[in-house]
């Protein structure tokens, strides 16, 4: 299955709308040859990790512009633990201060792209990451 | 250079200019290009049909422009005095921050508000939440806006108990809720109903404001935020107009006059990119809105005609690097304001790439308004760049860019339908890439980011900081007033709103009986939702 595509959820978790970067990145990835999903907004972290399951993802993009990055991460990162979902790699954007990557990378997210991070850097982790 | 695709010769000289709406710009305009126009009937003067020198005579030089800096965290107490502070410091208008779970209806003990409360603006449940934000505010004297949508219905009738409360005329009082839901399905996100209820609840605040609160502003039509979500200027102003023609179409179908109406409906529009495009943008707009309430809707009152602004200076051209030179970009975002002939002026501050601005920020953008008033000359004479070759040129052809697309979005069947099946926000999602991709190659220059970059580190800015303590008060306090309301008062108002809801009647006098007895956010939003269900988002990849 080498030429299997990789498949990645792009979500929206919380009650942030801000949505322009979530839909920018997913049309990045799409036109760097992965399948993407979008969730669309409001979504709860349930939501979101049936979402992945059904669809069967690689990757799980959180896109968080509203500064409440912390605390939804480590929900999801807890959740994703109860599952047995670790093989899916996880990797966040948005509005992230500097000062906030090493506890989201402590956390077990993967990959930290803060806004105006060029779309290469995500395209090129998630091609190394997901084998 | 600027927001615009330039293209070099083989000189390496700039040969071609395209702005972001498709105009091409030439290297020097003159007499020939204004041949076309006629004074009277294309630009009239100031304060005459169609506008588009402004919509008074004497603009600044009767009244200077209202500066309403966006403003509202934590608890209603941090609020109120955030509110306080900024009219000390000449600030002419409020523009109230609600948090996201206020935005979308729920209560701050809702387990989906966690970690939200007070986060990006202000919390609230009940009454008691305005009551305390507005204390000592005089309420006859400062305008407020309410940034919010879904629900603005639920908060104008807060407001209006509020202002009944400290014994304020409702005549005197002027809110200026946002109550534009189209546009949050386009970008900005926070929607509850489905399209035809939530245009119902505007048609519902529309109606009720013409009646028992004549000052009200009762919606706030958003170009802004669609621009910031990625579309071209043209494109933020033909869809403003779709979005503000839906809502008058629907209140025309209640039987209501036009000229009853639509001189309180007022625009939000954006600010960011080409400097005289986005000049040439408003003037446009001011001539084709009057156009269309004229000839289209056969308004009489010139009142109707007029295109009342908030030209705002937005997020989307700031950066996170060197956030100081935001400051430098605000000044010119005012500027472009100030000769587009604006009402309301509000302008991003400079950390607000990263967050909600510190008091420090906020004073900086207000400072930088008044600077432009008190030492530049804007207020010497209306329409300074009247009459000037490129401008006069540039207003023709966006107002001829801006036709053409509203002319696609009435071909899919106007902007509900349009919304409903997400051609806007693919054809808003695709100018955001294209835009983040030119970016990213270098064709679009951005200070800081793609040209003159500086290796150093992130720059630490001091930060607004969330406080979850904040959460726990308001929690408290809505323990508190839940306890001592008269509950059986609150069953009985939900359940006449309920019925308003189900009969399809206007819901704003049941609404205020709700409010009055202190029912909660998340209570009366429960009785929509129940009845209207829930937007679904068209999948749009």
């Amino acid at each position: 299955m080498k030429d299997k595509r990789i498949r990645v959820l792009v979500a929206k978790p919380g009650l942030d709308g801000h949505d322009r970067g979530a839909k920018v990145i997913a049309q990045a990835l799409r036109d760097a040859g992965m399948e993407v999903v979008y969730t669309g907004l409001h979504q709860t972290i349930d939501q979101i990790l049936n979402t992945a399951i059904q669809e069967d993802v690689d990757v799980i993009g959180l896109s968080i512009l509203s500064g409440a990055h912390i605390p939804l991460c480590e929900k999801l990162m807890g959740r994703m633990r109860e599952e047995d979902l670790s093989d899916i790699l996880v990797v966040v954007g948005g509005v992230i201060p500097k000062r906030d990557i090493q506890k989201l990378k402590g956390m077990g997210i993967k990959g930290v792209f803060p806004g105006g991070t060029p779309f290469a850097e995500p395209i090129r982790f998630i091609r190394e990451s997901v084998k | 250079m600027g927001v615009a695709t330039y293209i070099k010769n083989e000189k390496g000289e700039i040969g071609e200019v395209i702005l972001q709406s498709g105009i091409t710009v030439k290297p020097v305009y003159g007499p020939e290009d204004l041949a076309d126009l006629d004074y009277e009937k294309d630009l009239g003067n100031p304060g005459e049909y169609p506008f588009t020198r402004g919509i008074h005579p004497g603009m600044y030089r009767i009244r200077p422009w209202t500066m309403r800096q966006y403003s509202g965290f934590g608890t209603p107490y941090e609020t109120n005095e955030r509110f306080k502070f900024l009219i000390a410091h000449g600030q002419t208008g409020l523009n109230v921050a609600f948090d996201l779970p206020t935005q979308l209806g729920l209560d701050s003990d809702d387990p989906l508000a966690e970690g939200e409360v007070g986060r990006v603006g202000m919390a609230v449940d009940t009454l008691r939440d305005f009551e305390i934000a507005f204390a000592d505010i005089p309420l006859d004297r400062i305008g407020s806006g309410l940034t919010i949508n879904a629900v603005a219905s639920i908060t104008l009738a807060m407001y209006q108990a509020t202002a009944e409360g400290y014994k304020f005329a409702l005549d005197k009082i002027s809110a200026t809720p946002q109550n534009d839901i189209l546009k949050e399905m386009v970008g900005r996100g926070n929607w509850i109903f489905p399209v035809e209820p939530s245009i119902r609840l505007i048609g519902d605040t529309i109606e009720y404001s013409a009646k028992v609160m004549p000052r009200t502003n009762p919606v706030s039509v958003c170009g802004y935020h669609i621009r910031e979500s990625g579309c071209t200027p043209a494109q933020e102003i033909a869809y403003a107009f779709e979005i503000a023609m839906t809502y008058i179409d629907h209140v025309l179908q209640r039987g209501l006059d036009i000229d009853e109406f639509a001189p309180r409906i007022s625009f939000n529009l954006d600010i960011f990119g080409n400097f005289f495009e986005q000049v040439a943008k408003f003037r446009a707009a001011r001539r084709l809105w009057a156009k269309l309430l004229k000839e289209k809707y056969k308004a009489k009152n010139p009142r109707s005609m007029w295109l009342r602004g908030l030209f705002g200076g937005g997020g989307g051209g700031l950066t996170k690097q060197q956030p100081l030179n935001n400051i430098v970009r605000g000044a010119y975002y005012a500027l472009i304001s100030a000769l587009s002939g604006t009402q309301t002026m509000a302008l991003c501050s400079y950390d607000e790439a990263y967050t909600i601005p510190t008091p420090q920020a906020a004073i900086i953008s207000l400072r930088t308004m008044e600077i432009l008033l008190e030492e530049m000359g804007l207020r010497d004479t209306v329409d300074p760049l009247g009459g000037s070759y490129y401008i006069e040129s540039l207003t023709s052809q966006m107002e001829e860019r801006i036709t053409e697309e509203m002319r696609k979005v009435e071909e899919i069947g106007g902007m509900a339908r349009a919304v409903e099946t997400g051609y806007i926000q693919r054809e808003v999602a695709k100018q955001a890439y294209l835009y983040e991709k030119a970016l990213q190659e270098g064709k679009v220059h951005k200070v800081g980011v793609n040209i003159y970059k500086e290796d150093e580190e992130e720059e630490e800015v001091q930060l607004h900081e969330y406080n979850p303590a904040a959460a726990e008060v308001q929690i408290k306090s809505l323990k508190e007033v839940r306890r001592t309301r008269d509950n059986r008062k609150v069953v009985q108002t939900l359940r006449d709103l309920e019925k308003a809801v189900r009969r399809g009647e206007n819901v704003m006098p049941s609404l205020l009986e709700s409010v009055k007895a202190y029912a909660t956010m998340g209570e009366m939003t429960r009785v929509f939702r129940e009845v209207y269900g829930e937007f679904k988002e068209p999948s749009i990849f």
